[in-house]
């Protein structure tokens, strides 16, 4: 019997990976009902005027994004490194580099990209104005994109360890800067009317490096918490 | 010298308090991390020669690894 | 060539040679900093604009550059580990995150000092200090992996991909900060003042920036000698040491 390609063996993966997640919907919804939790923290803090809120809309909503993601960045590899599957999948003849796109592929349809399709709905609640929301979308698809990538850096190298918990936190958080940075600034300028068109091609710049180095980085990071 | 007496050199036209407090720190910051090593590494000799010291005699005190 | 990088493999080679470079390079230091130190509170003029405060730029510009170049040493030191398994650059590379955080502390630390006198708060965002506080908190990742890891094989390896990892970001996390920065404060300030810095300002800089790459050199060095007879404590030519009583 032959043995699958890397990307046939990378598809059947991903497919493997989804039909898991959608066995627990549960775990499929709580990121995005911490988004809208959080959502309503913020008014509950700052106060309900429409314009404060309007003008801190689109930090507010990006860094929700970053940080619903950086919750379910932690359980990428762990149950599979714990029923010995992640073992296998190093021993095994296919690239480590494909067959990890496949784990963060999965991660990001579940969260990025359902955070990036629902976030209309959220910054319609703080007020953010009508014609910044496709920008929005725009950004949280692309962006969600590199934290997917760089979050699961943190899990390789944190998923041996018994006391995770906040670390992987400390570890990606000062990696997810820039994207912030970028995203913010994209909404901030589609709000005041100046193109977003510069800030969307550094995000995607960022995503292809991401894309290129992540999985080099995780594989490597996979490796060490197995040997260890 | 740029100050003409010590009250002047101390007060700083008002920034004073600001000039001191940086250098202060920055001192105290560079004395530990360049005194802290040394403590280090004679606490851990001094602790290692009496466990040597106390298991002197017994079974495995001829034990050595290179 | 290739027995200096064997000899530089073994720890009781290392120990000794740090030994004999700390005797001249620490008593250098201190009377470089000390110089330093003494040269920018008394003999340098004080700013036109900023008045006595700008004294503090000795101290912090140093501080910043070393400790940003501290991060390479670190991140470098970890992939000699994981390329060639040299086990005295991960112990080179934990030696040098706790100095390089250290002193990205005392950059923070004078730079919001700084900023009170100049700008009237005592923290400003400004891309300078923002940056310094994201190097705070990688130097503080690498640490925090490291001590959470009970196999400390795994840990040096671990830390080395993340160092890596941090060293690809350092310039895209500045530039980044940068650009923010300029975009949200239109007045630009520069933190150090113009461009064209006067020759009697830029000598005590310039001293001050070497001392304090010595210090980082005598810092990690030391750090090193405390880590590798803790490393080798069940080894012979450590318990030799340890009876031998001078802690020389």
């Amino acid at each position: 019997m032959n043995p699958p390609g890397s990307l046939q063996f990378c598809a059947r993966l991903l497919r493997r990976q989804l039909v898991l997640a959608v066995r627990r919907p549960i775990e499929i919804g709580n990121p995005l009902l911490f988004f809208a939790m959080v959502v309503a923290l913020f008014p509950l803090g700052l106060g309900p005027a429409p314009d404060q809120l309007a003008g801190f809309a689109p930090g507010i909503l990006w860094i929700i994004a970053l940080l619903s993601n950086l919750l379910t960045s932690d359980a990428v590899f762990r149950s599979d490194f714990e029923d010995g599957s992640l073992e296998q999948l190093l021993l095994a003849p296919q690239p480590l580099f494909i067959s990890v796109l496949a784990y963060i592929g999965a991660h990001w349809l579940i969260t990025g990209l359902l955070l990036a399709l629902v976030s209309p709905v959220f910054a319609l609640m703080l007020n953010l104005p009508g014609s910044a929301v496709g920008t929005l979308v725009l950004t949280l698809l692309l962006g969600t994109g590199v934290l997917s990538l760089v979050g699961c850096i943190g899990a390789a190298l944190t998923v041996g360890l018994k006391r995770g918990g906040m670390l992987i936190s400390l570890l990606i958080l000062p990696l997810y800067m820039p994207v912030l940075i970028f995203g913010s600034a994209a909404v901030k300028a589609a709000v005041t009317g100046v193109p977003a068109g510069p800030y969307l091609a550094i995000l995607g710049a960022m995503l292809c490096l991401a894309i290129a180095l992540a999985p080099l980085a995780i594989a490597a990071g996979l490796r060490i918490s197995i040997d260890a | 010298m740029y100050f003409d007496s010590f009250n002047a050199l101390l007060t700083m036209d008002g920034h004073g308090a600001f000039v001191w407090s940086a250098y202060l720190i920055t001192t105290l910051v560079i004395a530990a991390i360049l005194v802290a090593p040394g403590r280090r590494r004679k606490k851990f000799l001094r602790q290692l020669a009496g466990e040597l010291k106390r298991s002197r005699g017994g079974p495995n005190s001829s034990k050595e690894e290179a | 060539m290739w027995s200096f990088f064997h000899k530089l493999g073994s720890p009781p080679w290392l120990y000794s040679i740090s030994g004999v470079i700390l005797r001249w390079l620490l008593p250098i230091t201190l009377v470089a900093l000390a110089v330093g130190l003494a040269w920018s509170l008394l003999f340098t003029a004080p700013d036109f604009r900023q008045g006595n405060s700008y004294r503090i730029i000795y101290i912090h510009v140093p501080a910043a550059v070393v400790a940003l170049a501290g991060y390479y040493v670190m991140a470098i030191a970890g992939a000699i580990n994981l390329i060639w398994k040299m086990k005295m650059a991960d112990v080179a590379m934990r030696s040098a995150a706790s100095v390089g955080a250290a002193l990205t502390f005392i950059a923070l630390i004078t730079g919001a000092i700084w900023g009170k006198p100049t700008w009237g708060t005592w923290w400003v965002w400004d891309a300078r200090i923002t940056s310094m506080l994201i190097l705070l908190f990688l130097y503080l990742g690498v640490i925090a992996l490291y001590e959470a890891f009970d196999n400390k094989e795994a840990a040096g390896k671990a830390c080395a991909v993340l160092c890596l990892v941090g060293m690809v970001n350092i310039p895209i996390i500045y530039k980044s900060v940068d650009w923010w920065y300029s975009l949200h404060q239109p007045a630009s300030i520069k933190f150090t003042g113009d461009s064209t810095i006067d020759t009697s300002m830029l000598y005590p800089l310039l001293l001050m920036i070497v001392s304090f790459y010595a210090l980082f050199t005598c810092c990690l060095l030391m750090n090193m000698r405390a880590e590798l007879l803790q490393r080798g404590a069940r080894t012979s030519w450590v318990k030799k040491l340890a009876l031998a009583g001078k802690s020389v």
